[in-house]
């Protein structure tokens, strides 16, 4: 559980061998305000869309590096599970995609007032990218951008 | 790859000034990856908030990354090791 005993040799080779990024300084941003008065954004690499949006390119040799923003009035069991991903079980996620995107659970802490309030939109990308160089450039910053004008305090980040 | 994505991510957002907590499900990767906070959890890939249709369980995980948000003492790149609760249905 959560090493890389549960993948085949082939893939934990590949894992070993891969260059991963490191970054390099670590930038830090500490929370300006209690949680309860910040707005959250939710971040998924679980490759959720919409119906009716683009499912994820698997043709795109290092990934697909695009986003689709999900409202947050979306109901949670109408997202499709479009990553390209075969190395993990997708039974769990396709059951119940709070496993890996919780509206439901962030909309309940809103009605907690555990957190002030949730992004009008959420980030939902294709986490299989092995070559991240145009994510880092150019959707991230973008993307980023958007949520600091929509007046996001915190981000909680979901894999899968 | 989903580990490594996360957290580039994570670090752009913490670059423009919003703060960031990261469930990661491979601790090597997230030694090397370096997320500023990350919740290491010990389920299964396709498992990141633990189990389906189990809003306790998924509160649970949830709780504990909103807590890394608020911990003033955490210093970058902190990893914190999220340990389930047994009584959690």
């Amino acid at each position: 559980m959560g090493d890389l005993s549960e993948f085949s040799l082939k893939y934990k080779l590949f894992l070993k061998a891969y260059p991963w990024r490191r970054i390099d300084p670590v930038p830090w941003a500490p929370l300006q305000k209690p949680l309860k008065d910040s707005r959250l954004a939710l971040v998924s690499s679980a490759g959720l869309v919409l119906p009716g949006q683009n499912p994820f390119d698997e043709s795109i040799r290092g990934g697909d590096y695009s986003v689709r923003e999900i409202p947050s009035d979306t109901d949670v069991s109408t997202l499709i599970d479009t990553h390209r991903s075969d190395l993990y079980d997708h039974a769990g996620l396709r059951r119940d995609p709070n496993l890996a995107f919780p509206l439901d659970r962030l909309r309940e802490l809103v009605q907690k007032k555990r957190i002030g309030s949730l992004n009008h939109r959420q980030l939902s990308y294709m986490g299989s990218i092995t070559a991240p160089g145009r994510l880092v450039k150019k959707t991230a910053p973008r993307d980023v951008r958007r949520l600091v004008e929509d007046g996001v305090d915190a981000a909680l980040l979901v894999p899968v | 790859m989903c580990n490594q994505t996360v957290g580039l991510l994570a670090a752009e957002l913490e670059r423009q000034g919003i703060a960031t907590v990261s469930i990661q499900l491979l601790r090597s990767i997230t030694e090397k990856v370096r997320p500023p906070r990350a919740l290491y959890v010990p389920f299964d890939h396709g498992y990141p908030l633990n189990a389906p249709d189990a809003p306790t369980k998924q509160h649970a995980v949830i709780e504990a990354a909103l807590r890394m948000l608020e911990d003033p003492d955490l210093q970058p790149p902190a990893i914190v090791d999220y340990e389930p609760e047994k009584k959690n249905n």
